[in-house]
């Protein structure tokens, strides 16, 4: 035995191989896993790729094919992906729909870069993107025809849906969380049974209430459009759960803060808009996202209670005819939709959480 | 006026009042015009219309009922389809949950990547894309005549999933009950401590059942179990679970264990890793570590998460209405629609949601604080 192989230190950073030996061969219980799990793996894999590529048809032209393959029948996005993304929408303004689809997503994107985060910008640039949406989709000025919300469908109803739902719903979420935490008592209870009731309920049987009760509760000129009634009630649903997390990013702000600038005369409202909500809308951002996340998702509910959005087209698209067959293959794609738009905010809402953290150490 | 309006305490009781005043006279206002519109459609308000027989059926139920039943009895239906298809989804959303959590959290590297894409699969696509993609599946299956066939277990097809079961007399309930107490009953005298008596009680318990039930359980000039057979264009005997069941299941199953999954990982990872190198330190083995102190730490740490993820998933259930799954919501939404008894059905639909949330929210809390360290907060 020689003295340097008794002194040298194990390595302080294993090389890659033996990371990957530790993580997949590190007995022989885990090595017997890992041959199991991955030949599962190997498979899922092999198989999707074979039905999605391989031996996928890929055009209109050739759908006569799709019944001799054992893949995927793409042609059916061909035929129906209009469907899909437009529903009723009038086919010659199509282009409409599409532009207004991509300023709301830029608003989103541009609402997720740290140089907007503003209590007066923010607002502002939702307000404007939300204004070009509905002038896009509406039309009536701008030699713009007409387009009714009855017509409006596929893509661009999820998510006007969701901006709208956002839109209305935040500020209604500041309101609510504010009340919530009033030292008077009507205003306190007020809100905390409002809230509390509309948590326990379903989402769906509150969007059912607005679209089927409302019209028998209130008086005729004050029930808008079944459009307008949805959006509202879905805006009062994550109002309520919006209001519950700022209710937590709020309490999580040391008082003292608040009786400082109390004391330094501050009005109620510069201490409410300058001090307190920057920092508990800071703080609860990674929850804030999530919330949105599920909103976003949740708006396919929209689906039951009579709206054509993507949800509804993609079923309307194979419900009958030719394509029939081939639902999964539409299932699949409206699914891709959903995925690109959620996986997109969650990873989003992940970064947002990593970069408080190195931020609050 | 203004003394009044500068004064913070007399402000404070203007503005109560005027908010109490405005909600007061909203809730009015919605009164009256409900009232009017139920005038002019001469309907009569009140539960009076919970005897009248309902007109139309529902298409799965475990108590009966026919289109000539009240709508009491039709309600009743709903409600315990909702229970079943939830506690059913929790429990299956659970399991799937606690697997994908530990492949999740599992040193090994595809455990990881399977459990990974799994999440990120089902847990981005909305719910009720995937319980329509399911009930989808179900309703392509092959016909009754091609059905597929699960190695005697039952068959497979687009009217649902045929299974055997056993043809059980009314004494079942009687000896389930007895052999139940009774189990508790040696479980509290003899089990005590010792892990190695519970379990033989416990075999020895389901051993019993399973005696009696085959000695005195049927019928005598029934077959033991009765099995599912093809008889012209259906399928007789044994029982069938409906595609709307199983497409709804399924899709909260996979949906819920995706959410749950991550719960468990987060809950395993909140873990003070002080305190398993502590446990390695005064020479506790792997297996004992895990017993003693990781999945007990990480359970504590689940429950609160866990509880909202029940109820929002039992609230989920709604979306059965989708593919027409009879449950509660669809029952009340399909009664507004014939009886327009608008408002009592509303009154009631939220009642029973209410019981729901706060019996599941209830129970996790009580095992939440039975679990509690004790000794903190």
């Amino acid at each position: 035995m020689t003295d340097a192989s008794v002194s040298r230190p194990p390595p302080l950073l294993d090389s890659r191989l033996e990371i990957l030996k530790k993580r997949l061969f590190s007995n022989w219980f885990d090595g017997i896993v890992t041959l199991v799990a991955g030949s599962a793996l190997v498979w899922i894999v092999v198989s999707i790729v074979d039905w999605a590529f391989l031996n996928a048809v890929w055009s209109e032209a050739e759908a006569s094919r799709c019944r001799e393959v054992s893949g995927a029948c793409w042609s059916v996005i061909e035929a129906r992906g209009r469907l899909v993304l437009f529903g009723l929408y009038p086919s010659e303004q199509h282009w409409r729909s599409t532009l207004a689809c991509l300023v709301i997503v830029l608003t989103m994107i541009l609402s997720c870069l740290p140089a907007m985060w503003g209590l007066k910008r923010l607002p502002a640039l939702w307000i404007a993107g939300f204004g070009t949406f509905v002038i896009l989709m509406y039309g009536g000025i701008f030699g713009l025809s007409v387009v009714t919300t009855e017509q409006w469908g596929g893509l661009s109803l999820t998510v006007f849906i969701f901006a709208g739902v956002f839109v209305l719903g935040m500020p209604m979420a500041v309101g609510l969380a504010l009340a919530r935490r009033s030292k008077l008592p009507v205003i306190h209870w007020l809100a905390a049974v409002f809230i509390d009731t509309v948590r326990s309920l379903p989402l769906l049987t509150i969007l059912f209430a607005a679209a089927v009760v409302v019209p028998f509760v209130v008086p005729h000129w004050a029930q808008g459009d079944k459009l307008g009634r949805v959006i509202v009630a879905f805006a009062v649903f994550y109002a309520a759960y919006q209001a519950e997390i700022i209710r937590a990013g709020i309490q999580s702000i040391p008082s003292g803060q608040e009786e400082a600038s109390q004391a330094l005369g501050m009005s109620y409202r510069a201490v409410v808009f300058d001090i307190i909500l920057p920092q508990a809308f800071r703080n609860t951002l990674p929850s804030t996202i999530n919330q949105v996340v599920i909103t976003f998702k949740e708006t396919s509910i929209v689906t039951i209670i009579g709206f054509f959005d993507v949800t509804a087209s993609a079923s309307a698209a194979v419900g009958r005819g030719e394509w029939g067959a081939y639902y999964v293959e539409i299932y699949v794609f409206v699914a891709l939709i959903y995925f690109v738009f959620v996986f997109g905010l969650s990873r989003y809402g992940a970064y947002l959480e990593r970069r408080t953290r190195l931020h609050h150490g | 006026m203004q003394r009044i309006i500068r004064n913070r305490r007399a402000r404070g009781y203007l503005i109560q009042a005027v908010v109490l005043a405005a909600s007061l006279l909203l809730t009015l206002s919605f009164i009256l015009t409900a009232r009017d519109n139920l005038v002019s459609q001469g309907i009569a308000t009140g539960f009076g219309f919970l005897e009248r027989s309902t007109g139309w059926p529902i298409n799965f139920s475990i108590v009966e009922v026919t289109d000539r039943s009240p709508y009491s009895r039709m309600l009743l239906a709903g409600f315990l389809n909702t229970i079943i298809v939830g506690l059913a989804g929790l429990a299956g959303a659970t399991c799937v949950g606690l697997i994908v959590g530990l492949m999740r959290v599992s040193s090994n590297l595809i455990l990881n990547v399977l459990g990974t894409v799994f999440v990120e699969t089902f847990r981005n696509v909305p719910l009720i894309l995937q319980v329509i993609f399911w009930y989808a599946i179900f309703t392509h299956l092959p016909s009754p005549r091609g059905a597929i066939d699960l190695a005697g277990f039952g068959f497979l097809s687009n009217r649902g999933l045929m299974i055997a079961t056993p043809s059980w007399s009314s004494w079942d309930l009687l000896i389930l009950v007895v052999v139940i107490i009774a189990t508790i009953v040696a479980a509290r005298r003899f089990g005590g401590d010792r892990l190695l008596t519970k379990w033989g009680i416990g075999v020895a318990a389901v051993v019993a059942l399973a005696t009696a039930l085959l000695f005195f359980g049927h019928d005598p000039d029934t077959p033991l179990i009765s099995r599912p057979e093809l008889k012209g264009l259906r399928f007789v005997g044994g029982a069938t679970i409906k595609p709307e069941f199983s497409a709804l299941l399924i899709a909260i199953m996979v949906f819920g264990g995706a959410y749950i999954g991550e719960i468990v990982r987060g809950g395993f990872l909140s873990v003070d890793k002080g305190r398993l190198e502590a446990a390695r330190a005064l020479g506790l083995s792997t297996t004992q570590i895990n017993r003693f102190i990781r999945v007990p730490l990480a359970i504590r740490a689940m429950l609160p998460a866990l509880t909202n993820q029940y109820v929002w998933l039992m609230k989920a259930t709604t979306l059965g209405i989708a593919i027409g799954y009879p449950d509660y919501f669809m029952v009340v939404s399909t009664s507004i629609n014939q009886s327009g008894q608008t408002m009592e059905l509303l009154l009631l639909l939220m009642v029973g949601f209410l019981i729901i949330n706060y019996t599941i929210s209830g129970s996790m809390n009580w095992i939440n604080s039975r679990l509690a360290i004790k000794g903190r907060s």
